[in-house]
């Protein structure tokens, strides 16, 4: 985005935010946000001022707050000029030219923000004296109360303090950044001026078109991706343009979907905004498409391809290809006019020969009468063969660490290992693909004897690379297998992860869209591939801007992030303001914070939370937020394991604690992820001296914070790990979960439904990132979808930037180290149990399962009621995830599941499993009340399938309800997978799970009892 | 014109075929993966001599036979040496060491066609044209003693427009011992669980869906198709008296001109009638 735009909008928040600033913490960023609300409110006003120099837009965005705001904020003027002024003579010093100011001025913001010890004390003395009409803003904004105020004022003051020192302490730490950006707006408004006051509203785009031109406009910085993307097929002609979309390149070799639904400016992370045109959706048959000019759009993009060595082909194909792109761009082969050589301008392979060339020049002689549309026709017909059309590939690795490619295409996704492929799964095989960190899933049908699905895990290269797998391979299924797109996931209670869904239309729909294309074949002219051939020499289009992003990240340097980050800040406003209009801005404004100050979810979420009216909560998170970063940096690789070790302790004491807890208000999901920080120092009771209220504990809080978030992670890891859905069951959902289920489906009703509403939208915040760790799609179960969970989380790359900043001073600080040095200590512990995870979990899972039974049994009835009448799945750990410090804690419940490692056990892709097996199956019946199993039809009122695991066993609880006749029947279905070698008897095994089962439920009994006995052979290998 | 442009309808088309004539040395010193009854060396040779009459006096195909090499006692089974689609050829590294100089005649036979020769030089490549099944849409490779996995990606390598699964084959010689393709879009499977159990994997593996013909014996599944245009579908099978079921079942074919061929002899050491013969589909305009 431009850093013009963030500038004036950091501006009116700085000036807001001199109050906030002393307030270090999370408290501080809500105060921004209503300033932040306010200025954007103020910018259609704005507009007008835009024409105006800086030094009054500056002013006027504040005056406009004031308006907005309230008389109180009208203060707030009054103080700025002093502070400008000072910032301006610091300004002074570092001249800048009006090119750069985009990429320097992010940078000045860094260094300034080192070398500004002294401004920023003056700045932050001014901003104490508005502090009070700050606060005044905050309270009308966000509900902050006067209890919050004791936390910023001390904040304030240990930051004037440490800036005379130039010490800085965690706390500080963000207190520091804060006024840093301060500055920076501060120096930007100076540059303003010189700007054309357009700038600040629109941001320019470049769209490289496949055709090798350039298509630029400008763009409301806050525009969707679908405006920019309407405007390039409006330039291009183009109206079946679903097939297409905007690329944008991250790093340098990380190609991104730019997401039309979204707003670019939340996807994009630097300038410029540059993107490249490309097909998206390959259509298996061209043929179908409506229109020529579609037609040869696609073969654009597939000579690109080609050329590129991306799409590889034989010889015979190249020069086959080649030929009809001669005939398609030159016409019939005209020996006058085309003599040896005019074909060595154009490029139709990686590697280009002279045999090659007089090959296509054979062929071009005999395409002699074909049209420019049947050629590119023909071409198409042939490029649509090539095994890798429309194969969308991904670095990966399998379980053993080999490297792979991921290819998703129309069909499903496919394995390829070198050239090989080594697997293939056809999207109707798969039925739930997911991603958590950098590992993907899918789950997949079991095959014709198997009974179960399996999950096939692959390791992608970092989580984002696993996200964007997820996210092509939602958006392949979508387009290609469904009639309509689904729906988003609502926001829901405790829904984690991403909420990610294909937007668009499918293929379906946009075919029957362009049975409706009534238009005079459009003229457009076929531009000679050869500058593109050339300009691309191999290399994928776009690698230039690349360069470009490149240079100027370089350039920019971390600026880029704050100037992100500013911007995003606005979006908080809407938070604050208690505008949850949109599940996404309430997310992506804590990410973004994140990014910037390097805090925890936690404390973006409890920003969140205040909204509802928490504003308890405030005097805890805010010390929390300080100390976290540095630790957030540390662990966010080791969180996995992390996770799994909170997992281990779950077993040990979490469960009493929780059950302790009394379920207060349920805080929603913002708690959820809020109370990570809460959870803390009840759990480590032992470490930690009290609730985290005193500054003093601050740090120690944060401390747990980390500890807590793992935890809840965990208890996600877990659901999802153990979510199956039986496509075989219509319509039924099968949650595979352990014993907590009950609890939680308990907890639900008991308190969420009436606090979940609210909370419900903080909790939605948590999944718009770009970086959530998780997510999961279902295929198939479209009413199901809910099931789709996510956790949020922190962006990494961006935030590692920040936190490097952080880190280092932070190490400077004896405290801080201090704290660290456990939190990385128990990460290490984690990876250890990791490998004994399996262990652990199975003999918690005992415990739970204890309590679940009896659960089971009493709440059967309540539970499918529930169940039924919200397709949805509720999740709730059984762990208490939130906990008010200042207050009596709240307690939300959640379901905690615990799966073994079985189910999440990789699958080596390498080759597909054979396995010798001898089945038998035997069936044992009491005849008095099978009549019911058969033909009856009944009407089903619920169905549950619960399922368990632990190492040996895995127990499926399949609980239907049915009413027939009047009289309600309530079936359960126990399968129980008991899975071992030898030397396990399975006889024993067997005999205590029907005593088991009898045990459970009392009142039923046992009609049919079917053994299926699977045993594999041992392998003949002859090697 | 070549290439994929040829698709499904091109498929089994032939012009040349390429075989070997039997040394006398195949009778005692052919590998062979089970011991067994010698081979009737004079009945092999009126077999062998059938198989190539009918290719070539039947089919009209021009029958390029290579002389034998008693040196090279497994040479009669040329499909191993060379795979060869469309335009381009790839000579192949066997996974019995023996059997590599058998490529140097078959080289030089494919040159003289004017294919475009590929040859696996890497060491650690093999790859046996036995384990090669082309169906028209793309290749599955049979991983199994003879073939490994980079003579696999040598030849997804050279024939790069065509997916090249990969399928273990562990019971049998090769991929083809139990399957071939029976027709354009037909798949001849052997009933043997590991012929089974490989197709479900091919199946798995494709983006399309073949139909398949399953015969009783394994061995019966290994048959030849050719498109012949003065024909049509041309199926060269085992002979009834061999396996009775199995004929049966490729009775029930009725678009295709059925050639029942006996192939008793070279059974005995493990050869099939696919591997006698490569076929060749020489554009001739081009």
């Amino acid at each position: 985005m431009t850093t013009e735009v963030g500038s004036e909008t950091e501006v009116k928040k700085d000036s807001e935010q001199l109050g906030p600033d002393k307030a270090k913490d999370k408290p501080e960023e809500a105060s921004e946000t209503p300033g932040d609300q306010k200025s954007r409110e103020a910018s259609p006003g704005e507009a007008q001022d835009s024409s105006v120099p800086a030094p009054t837009s500056q002013s006027s965005p504040s005056s406009q707050k004031k308006e907005k705001s309230s008389p109180e904020s009208k203060g707030i003027s009054r103080f700025l000029p002093p502070w400008l002024k000072k910032q301006k003579s610091y300004t002074l010093a570092e001249p800048k030219d009006e090119p750069k100011k985009r990429a320097t001025g992010e940078e000045q913001v860094v260094e300034e923000s080192e070398s500004q010890a002294q401004p920023r004390k003056s700045l932050e003395e001014a901003a104490e004296n508005q502090e009070n009409a700050k606060a005044d803003d905050k309270e009308k904004h966000s509900i902050s109360s006067a209890e919050i105020q004791p936390s910023k004022e001390d904040g304030k003051e240990t930051e004037v303090e440490e800036v005379a020192e130039k010490k800085e302490e965690k706390q500080e730490e963000k207190e520091n950044r804060e006024t840093k950006e301060v500055q920076t707006a501060e120096i930007k408004i100076d540059n303003v001026p010189q700007k054309s006051p357009k700038k600040i509203k629109t941001v320019q785009c470049k769209v490289m078109l496949l055709d090798g031109t350039e298509y630029s406009c400008d763009l409301e910085k806050r525009a969707k991706g679908q405006v920019l993307f309407d405007k390039v097929c409006e330039h291009l002609n183009l109206l079946e343009k679903d097939y297409f979309g905007l690329l944008f390149y991250e790093n340098s070799e990380q190609k991104n979907w730019l997401d039309s639904s979204k707003e670019i400016k939340r996807q994009i992370r630097s300038l410029p905004w540059i993107f490249t045109f490309n097909v998206k959706f390959y259509p298996p048959d061209p043929s179908q498409l409506t229109e020529d000019i579609t037609r040869y759009f696609l073969c654009l993009q597939l000579r690109q391809d080609i050329a590129s060595g991306r799409l590889p082909c034989s010889f015979v194909t190249h020069a086959l290809l080649g030929s009809y792109t001669l005939q398609a761009e030159l016409g019939d082969h005209d020996p006058e006019e085309h003599r040896s050589d005019y074909i060595s301008e154009f490029q139709f392979a990686p590697n280009q020969t002279q045999e090659m060339e007089e090959k296509v020049a054979e062929l071009h002689k005999t395409h002699r009468g074909l049209t420019p549309a049947q050629a590119d026709s023909q071409f198409l017909e042939n490029a649509k063969r090539l095994s890798m059309y429309g194969v969308d590939l991904h670095h990966a690795k399998d379980s053993e660490g080999v490297d792979i490619m991921l290819g998703v295409c129309a069909n499903g996704l496919l394995i390829y290992k070198d050239r090989l492929r080594i697997n293939r799964f056809a999207w109707p095989k798969i039925l739930k693909i997911s991603y958590k960190r950098s590992n993907f899933y899918i789950k997949v049908r079991p095959a014709e004897l198997e009974q179960f699905e399996s999950t096939i895990g692959f390791k992608l290269p970092n989580h984002r690379a696993a996200k964007r797998l997820w996210k092509v391979c939602v958006e392949h299924h979508t387009f290609f297998r469904l009639v309509s797109p689904e729906q988003p996931p609502k926001a829901k209670f405790l829904t984690l992860g991403s909420k990610f869904r294909y937007s668009g239309r499918t293929q379906a729909q946009t075919r029957q869209a362009s049975n409706l294309i009534d238009r005079p074949a459009p003229y457009f002219e076929r531009t000679s591939s050869k500058r593109v051939s050339r300009s691309l020499d191999g290399a994928p289009m776009g690698v230039s801007d690349q360069s470009l992003l490149r240079d100027f990240s370089a350039a920019g340097g971390r600026a880029a992030g704050d100037k992100i980050i500013d911007l995003e800040a606005t979006g908080q406003d809407k938070l604050k303001e208690g505008g949850r209009e949109e599940d996404e801005s309430p997310l992506k404004t804590p990410q973004l914070e994140l990014t910037q100050d390097g805090k925890k979810k936690g404390d973006h979420i409890f920003q969140v939370k205040t909204l509802p009216g928490k504003e308890k909560q405030w005097i805890a998170m805010p010390r929390i937020a300080g100390a976290k970063p540095e630790e957030t940096d540390k662990s966010l690789e080791e969180e996995i394991t992390s996770i799994l070790f909170s997992k281990e302790r779950f077993g040990a004491g979490t469960s009493g604690p929780f059950a302790a807890a009394s379920p207060g208000p349920a805080e929603g999901a913002a708690g959820e992820q809020t109370g990570a920080a809460a959870p803390g120092p009840q759990r480590h009771a032992s470490r930690t001296e009290g609730p985290c209220t005193g500054v003093s504990d601050a740090d120690k809080s944060s401390h747990e914070t980390l500890d807590i978030v793992e935890e809840k992670k965990q208890a996600e890891f877990g659901i999802e790990e153990t979510l199956v859905v039986d496509e075989t069951n219509k319509g039924k959902m099968q949650v595979a979960t352990d014993a907590g289920e009950t609890c939680k489906v308990e907890h639900v009703s008991k308190k969420d439904s009436s606090s979940l509403p609210s909370d419900s939208s903080s909790s939605s915040s948590s999944s718009e990132s770009e970086d959530e760790e998780v997510g999961e799609y279902l295929p198939h179960h479209r009413a199901i979808e809910e099931v789709i969970r996510e956790e949020q989380e922190e962006e990494e790359d961006m935030k590692r930037k920040e936190h490097e900043e952080n880190t280092q001073r932070v190490e400077a600080i004896p405290e801080g180290s201090k704290l660290n040095v456990p939190v990385e200590h128990t990460q290490v512990t984690a990876e250890d149990l990791v490998q004994e995870n399996t262990v652990t979990v199975a003999a918690e899972e005992k415990n739970l399962s204890e309590q679940i039974k009896q659960d089971l049994g009493e709440e059967k009835e309540e539970e499918q009621l529930k169940l039924n009448g919200d397709v949805s799945h509720v999740d709730i750990d059984v762990a208490p995830q939130l906990i008010c410090c200042s207050e009596p804690p709240v307690v939300k419940t959640e379901m905690v599941t615990i799966s073994d490692a079985t189910q999440r056990t990789e699958i080596s892709t390498k080759e597909i499993p054979i396995v010798q097996t001898e089945t038998k199956t035997i069936t044992y019946e009491s005849s008095q009340l099978d009549g019911n199993a058969g033909g009856d039809t009944g009407v089903l009122v619920s169905a549950q399938t619960i399922t368990s695991e632990s190492i040996s066993t895995t127990t499926t609880t399949h609980i239907t309800k049915m009413v027939k006749g009047g009289v309600s029947e309530t079936r359960i279905e126990k399968r129980i997978v008991i899975t071992g070698d030898a030397d396990i008897d399975h006889d024993e095994a067997l005999a205590q799970a029907i005593k088991e089962a009898k045990e459970q439920h009392p009142d039923m009994s046992v009609t049919r009892v079917v053994v299926h006995k699977e045993t594999e052979l041992a392998e003949e290998d002859e090697d | 014109m070549a290439g994929l442009s040829g698709g499904l309808a091109a498929f089994g088309r032939c012009t040349h075929a390429v075989v070997r004539a039997l040394p006398e040395s195949l009778c005692r010193q052919a590998l062979r993966s089970t011991a067994g009854p010698e081979v009737d060396f004079a009945r092999a040779e009126r077999e062998y001599q059938l198989y190539v009459g009918v290719l070539r006096g039947k089919l009209g195909l021009q029958v390029l036979e290579l002389p034998a090499d008693e040196s090279l006692p497994d040479c009669v089974f040329v499909e191993d040496v060379a795979v060869v689609c469309e335009e381009t050829a790839l000579l192949t590294r066997p996974g019995a060491p023996s059997r590599r100089k058998e490529v140097e005649a078959m080289k030089r036979v494919l040159e003289s066609l004017n294919l475009n020769i590929v040859e696996m030089v890497d060491e650690n490549a093999t790859l046996d044209g036995g384990d090669v099944l082309f169906t028209g849409r793309e290749f599955f490779v049979g991983l199994s003693k003879r073939t490994n996995q980079r003579g696999a990606e040598i030849l997804a390598d050279t024939f790069k427009d065509y997916a090249v699964s990969t399928v273990p084959v562990h019971d049998s010689l090769h991929l083809k011992s139990f399957c071939s393709m029976a027709g354009p879009n037909l798949i001849a499977i052997g009933s043997s669980e590991a012929a089974q159990k490989a197709l479900k994997t091919m199946q798995q593996m494709s983006d399309h869906r073949y139909d398949k013909l399953t015969v009783p014996d394994d061995a019966a599944a290994n048959c030849v198709y050719l498109n012949i245009p003065s024909k049509g579908h041309v199926l060269l099978h085992r002979a009834p008296e061999e396996y009775p079921e199995s004929a049966k079942v490729f009775e029930k074919l009725k678009d295709h001109m059925l050639i029942p061929i006996a192939n008793t002899e070279l059974e005995k050491v493990d050869g099939s009638l696919t591997c006698c013969s490569v076929l060749i589909n020489k554009a001739s305009e081009l």
